[in-house]
């Protein structure tokens, strides 16, 4: 075989490979939006789901998804953009910085069900909470923090050096520095890929499965008290989100209509998905624009 | 006088104020990295004192847990060996990498050296929407799509380990290829133009300069993809039909570590000898995650070097 010939076949190869890739995306995606719009409807939004009964909704797994995801920012965009800094800024090659950048590598490649059985055993065990919103947050926060730190640690070390250098001339100290100059101009950056690992955590459930529980009690959606059982905001309740009720639905379901339900809210999940994926892209930019418009 | 004193007192009480804030924003990221350290370090002590009760509680040896393939744990002499679990998460994960990792590679290869422009363009997000998509809707597509095809065409209920890796092939490929991408893309164009410059046609260049140069990276791309397969748990269970057999062939139903810790883990007691070695296998997932940190760790040594 000639050397150009090869070469022939080896392209048409590698754009076979392409046209793979491609295929996979368009019938997972094809597959799900066309068999799950279909049973998404106002009803299937906003009535909570069946045990036994055909025709349950996901409203308080739907609520769930998007509760657990917001304390888990809280506790996250925090924790993870001062890391950044701190392995951006402060980190003095040696041996605590390795130690550091071991323990955030350690995190990221923990499977998410170790992550789980982590919260399980200190939350809903050892401090005796049961399966609570908090739990799940809280280990979901284990699992997004190294992301988190390596976006910002990323978003502040695209900074020109001119900038910050700038700022100290003028002899500004260094934390004022950071607070002044340099967060407001990772803040794009950081924004984007505090939107992205959203997407992540929304649609995150072996973590779930031991922290928040598989189940939610009735809730009062009028009842706002944040420490009563029924209250949506309580923390310290179980919650099934989306992500966790398909896998059950799917797994443990008796509920004549599983198929149709585990369709609708895979559907809901790929959107949201896709949403917070576009979201994080578009609101990027805009801030982008709006920071560098001044010349 | 009295008045430029008041400026001077003021802006030396001012720098003080200054230099507290700068104490206080050390101490925030300090706390931070601490918080980061201290986490990592309680999930490892925490599932590690847990996971070895069932062996210094001497209700099952080590030895048994690891090389028998007998799981029996509700028979009137239970028996705990973990070996079929243990076969299972190491045959899928690398059945997973065999077929994903070429396609990876290739797919990050096509992306740099065949269609830079378009083929970025159009790769790029396609592979971050695969990233995207949750591990749970990848399981149920499995479970309604390829289930129902390996039944029909090869017949038996379709519940096996072939479903389990065409899912898990499908979930790594995304993480593959963009790491494999970075580490081609990282690889001087002097290279290239080098064997050129030989004569040498694009195939025989990426194969016999860009490849071998970015091997030690590419390697570990195929390991991150394959530590992913290792954890993942429920697209898994969802498919392999978690039988406590241990397998014969892709085509038998079969379980992985994940996959039994996922089920059983809510209906068994908590401190009960099935419960304990259920957190065991917590502690051999988390023992070769470590594992897998360290081949990536020695690969990106000599890489730098």
């Amino acid at each position: 075989m000639n050397a150009k010939f090869a070469d022939k076949l080896a392209t048409t190869g590698f754009i076979a490979v392409a046209l793979i890739f491609v295929a996979i995306l368009a019938s997972l995606f094809g597959y799900i939006l066309v068999q799950g719009l279909p049973h998404i409807s106002n009803s299937f939004l906003t009535t909570p789901s069946s045990i036994v009964r055909a025709g349950g909704g996901i409203r308080d797994q739907l609520f769930n998804s998007f509760y657990i995801l917001f304390i888990t920012m809280l506790f996250t965009v925090p924790l993870g953009v001062l890391g950044g800094v701190y392995m951006a800024e402060y980190a003095k090659p040696g041996k605590v910085t390795d130690f550091l950048r071991i323990c955030i590598e350690m995190l990221a490649s923990l499977p998410s069900i170790v992550v789980g059985m982590f919260g399980l055993l200190l939350f809903v065990n050892t401090f005796e909470w049961g399966y609570t919103i908090i739990g799940g947050a809280l280990a979901l926060t284990i699992f997004n923090i190294p992301v988190m730190v390596r976006v910002s640690e990323e978003a502040i070390r695209s900074i020109p050096r001119a900038q910050q250098e700038a700022s100290l001339a003028l002899g500004i100290t260094k934390w004022h520095t950071i607070k002044t100059v340099i967060l407001p101009a990772a803040f794009p950056g950081i924004l984007t890929g505090a939107i992205l690992a959203s997407g992540r955590v929304f649609g995150e459930a072996a973590a779930l499965l031991f922290t928040a529980g598989l189940s939610t009690p009735q809730l009062d959606f009028a009842n706002l008290n944040p420490f009563a059982a029924n209250s949506p905001l309580n923390i310290f309740r179980p919650a099934e989100t989306l992500a966790v009720h398909i896998w059950s639905v799917n797994t443990n379901g008796i509920m004549p209509d599983v198929k149709e339900i585990a369709l609708g809210g895979a559907a809901v999940l790929v959107i949201s998905v896709l949403l917070f994926n576009i979201g994080a892209r578009f609101i990027g930019k805009i801030i982008e624009k709006k920071l560098t418009a001044g010349k | 006088m009295e008045a430029a004193q008041s400026t001077a007192k003021t802006r030396l009480l001012k720098k003080q104020r200054r230099l507290g804030s700068e104490f206080r924003g050390r101490l925030l990221v300090m706390t931070a990295a601490i918080i980061i350290i201290i986490s990592t370090l309680s999930i490892t002590a925490f599932l590690t004192a847990k996971g070895i009760q069932t062996f210094i509680n001497g209700d099952v040896g080590l030895s048994e847990f690891l090389t028998s393939s007998q799981w029996n744990p509700t028979a009137e002499n239970p028996q705990y060996g973990a070996l079929p679990f243990i076969v299972g998460s190491l045959s899928v994960t690398l059945l997973s990498a065999l077929i994903a990792g070429p396609l990876g590679i290739a797919g990050a290869i096509f992306m740099i050296e065949i269609a830079p422009s378009w083929g970025r363009k159009v790769l790029q997000p396609v592979i971050e929407l695969l990233v995207g998509i949750p591990s749970v809707v990848y399981g149920f597509i499995a479970l309604t799509v390829v289930v129902p095809f390996i039944r029909n065409t090869v017949g038996g209920t379709g519940y096996s380990m072939l479903a389990g890796v065409i899912v898990l092939s499908v979930m790594i490929l995304p993480t593959i290829t963009s790491i494999a991408t970075d580490a081609i893309k990282s690889q001087p164009d002097e290279l290239r133009d080098g064997a050129y410059a030989l004569g040498a046609t694009r195939w025989q260049m990426i194969r016999k300069v860009v490849v071998p140069a970015a091997k030690p990276a590419l390697f570990t791309a195929i390991i991150l993809g394959m530590a992913r397969a290792f954890g993942e748990a429920l697209a898994v269970q969802m498919v392999i039909g978690n039988v406590r057999d241990m397998p014969g062939g892709v085509l038998d139903p079969s379980a992985t570590l994940t996959s039994i810790i996922t089920l059983n883990m809510g209906h068994t007691t908590y401190g009960s000898v099935e419960n304990n070695t259920l957190w065991s296998m917590g502690l051999v997932l988390l023992a070769i995650s470590f594992l897998f940190i360290l081949i990536i760790r020695y690969l990106s040594a000599r890489r730098n070097a």
